[in-house]
């Protein structure tokens, strides 16, 4: 009993991390990109005249959206257009179960372990459920009646398998320096330390792999120099029949996606709750000295290091967003398939090597 | 592969631009935010309702029709060169005969219909009087009836 009560308390929790963060990276999405180009920002949203620089901004967004017209174009089908939105939604929402946020805490004889769901195939499972919401876009784009939101969704479905491939050969090495599909022994694996001093981060040990895992998760986002699916200002994309709510919750998914791609970045390749000389015990520095601390401070310090790492690739994701100009799609395709994978597949075989000597 | 470095490069100054932005912006806002003055804000927005910019002593704004000295009656004296002047054919004058017996005419109705009206200027240019001039400063001039936007005699004194 006391278990599913637990199960459940883990899933709210989860659930209320990522759809506030979420929220709030929509806020800071526009602020952040309006300091790096000498603006201010959203920052009229008020309740009561109290404007804290704008924090309501995205209950006025959502607001907005639920009163408009839930519009349908004729002819369209109306169980997949609904369909579609909620399947991206969902797809990306639940990757967040097999995240750790940190490591096992024991509670009165009890160990539970700050993750959803530790199964064995973790890492197999984020990337199932990312490659299943190309049929949010794909049935997007086929039930809309719209001969150019069909084109965004094959353009969408293209991109999501060329760089998936990437994604995947990326991540081959880094389940050959820590071998194990399980997120919480990747990241227990990425505690030690190399040559005594330099945290066993897989940025470390794989950074081609990590370039090319990066780039590629990018890709998957659709997000700016990636955005052929929607291409907002210019070429018409697969929501462009979606208004209201709908459309909202693809924005939504779109910035749930940044989410999840930080805490698989920050999970596979910068020690997840790692922090750098940490162990269960407290500090002990590379130059002998050691700092004792209690052990819920300890988890303290993990859970607020994976949650600033997140942070911190969800700011690096913005500040890309707002760089960079779109790929033409031919770049895009070679972009992919002519330098990702043989850089994927190179990273492989220089692994391998490696590992064998 | 030099070009590969090249834009590699190119890709890597680029995110340096918006990185320095990000940064001095940053630094700028968070020493404004505690009370200390800097040599620039971090922002060039202007927040518009509440801080107004400037306005150059040469703009034209809305319009006003000036007094006579020592009486509260306009100096116009119905000439109509505004009107005719007027390439949005905004203004209308009926003019009757002035009680003061040195001036021929005045105005008993001046209406200037500003949703006609382009702020051309060249209205205060014809004026022969020097009874029109457009400096009252007020550019906001918005209203939510059109009727609002129709100034007459006693709006435009005042």
């Amino acid at each position: 009993m006391i278990d599913i009560l637990i199960l459940v308390a883990k899933i709210i929790g989860a659930l209320v991390w990522l759809l506030v963060l979420t929220l709030y990276l929509t806020w800071a999405e526009r602020k952040v990109s309006a300091v790096m180009q000498d603006r201010i920002g959203a920052n009229r949203a008020s309740i009561l005249g109290l404007r804290l620089f704008g924090l309501f901004q995205p209950f006025a967004d959502a607001i907005k959206m639920i009163f408009k017209e839930d519009f349908r174009p004729s002819f369209s089908r109306r169980f997949l257009h609904t369909l579609a939105p909620f399947l991206s939604f969902f797809f990306v929402a639940v990757t967040v179960s097999v995240m750790p946020f940190g490591d096992r805490i024991k509670i009165g004889g009890r160990t539970i372990s700050l993750q959803v769901l530790d199964i064995d195939v973790g890492l197999l499972f984020v990337l199932a459920m990312l490659s299943l919401g190309i049929y949010g876009i794909l049935l997007s784009g086929w039930a809309s009646n719209n001969r150019f939101a069909l084109l965004g969704g094959m353009r969408g479905a293209a991109q999501f398998l060329s760089y998936e491939v990437a994604l995947g050969l990326a991540l081959v090495g880094v389940v050959m320096v820590f071998p194990s599909l399980r997120l919480s022994e990747i990241v227990a694996a990425q505690g030690g330390l190399l040559f005594g001093f330099l945290p066993r981060w897989g940025v470390v040990l794989q950074p081609l792999g990590f370039f090319v895992f990066f780039v590629a998760a990018l890709a998957e986002t659709k997000r700016v120099p990636f955005d052929m699916p929607e291409g907002e200002s210019e070429i018409i994309g697969f929501f462009t029949e979606y208004g209201g709510l709908k459309w909202g919750l693809f924005m939504f998914t779109d910035f749930m996606e940044i989410v999840i791609i930080s805490c698989l970045t920050t999970t596979l390749f910068f020690g997840g709750w790692q922090v750098p000389w940490l162990g269960g015990e407290g500090f002990v520095f590379p130059g002998g000295g050691t700092w004792t601390l209690p052990t819920w401070l300890v988890t303290v310090f993990r859970v607020l290091a994976f949650n600033v790492k997140v942070a911190f690739f969800c700011w690096l994701q913005i500040l890309i967003r707002w760089t960079y100009p779109r790929f033409r799609f031919d770049q895009l395709m070679d972009l992919g398939w002519k330098v990702l994978v043989p850089l994927g597949l190179v990273n492989i075989i220089l692994t391998a090597a490696v590992l064998s000597v | 592969m030099k070009q590969a470095a090249a834009v590699l490069l190119e890709i890597l100054r680029g995110a340096w631009i918006t990185f320095r932005h990000f940064t001095v912006n940053m630094v700028f806002h968070t020493l404004r935010l505690f009370g200390i003055r800097t040599r620039r804000a971090g922002a060039v927005t202007i927040q518009y309702p509440e801080v107004k910019k400037p306005i150059p002593p040469r703009h034209r704004s809305l319009h006003r029709l000036v007094r006579r000295s020592g009486s509260d009656r306009p100096r116009c004296v119905a000439c109509m060169l505004c009107a005719t002047v007027c390439p949005s054919e905004c203004i209308t004058i009926e003019a009757v005969e002035n009680p003061d017996p040195d001036v021929q005419k005045a105005p008993a109705r001046f209406v200037i219909d500003l949703s006609r009206c382009c702020f051309c200027g060249f209205c205060v240019e014809a004026c022969p009087e020097d009874a029109l001039r457009m400096d009252t400063g007020r550019v906001d001039l918005a209203e939510r009836d059109r009727g609002d936007l129709i100034y007459d005699l006693e709006r435009l004194l005042q």
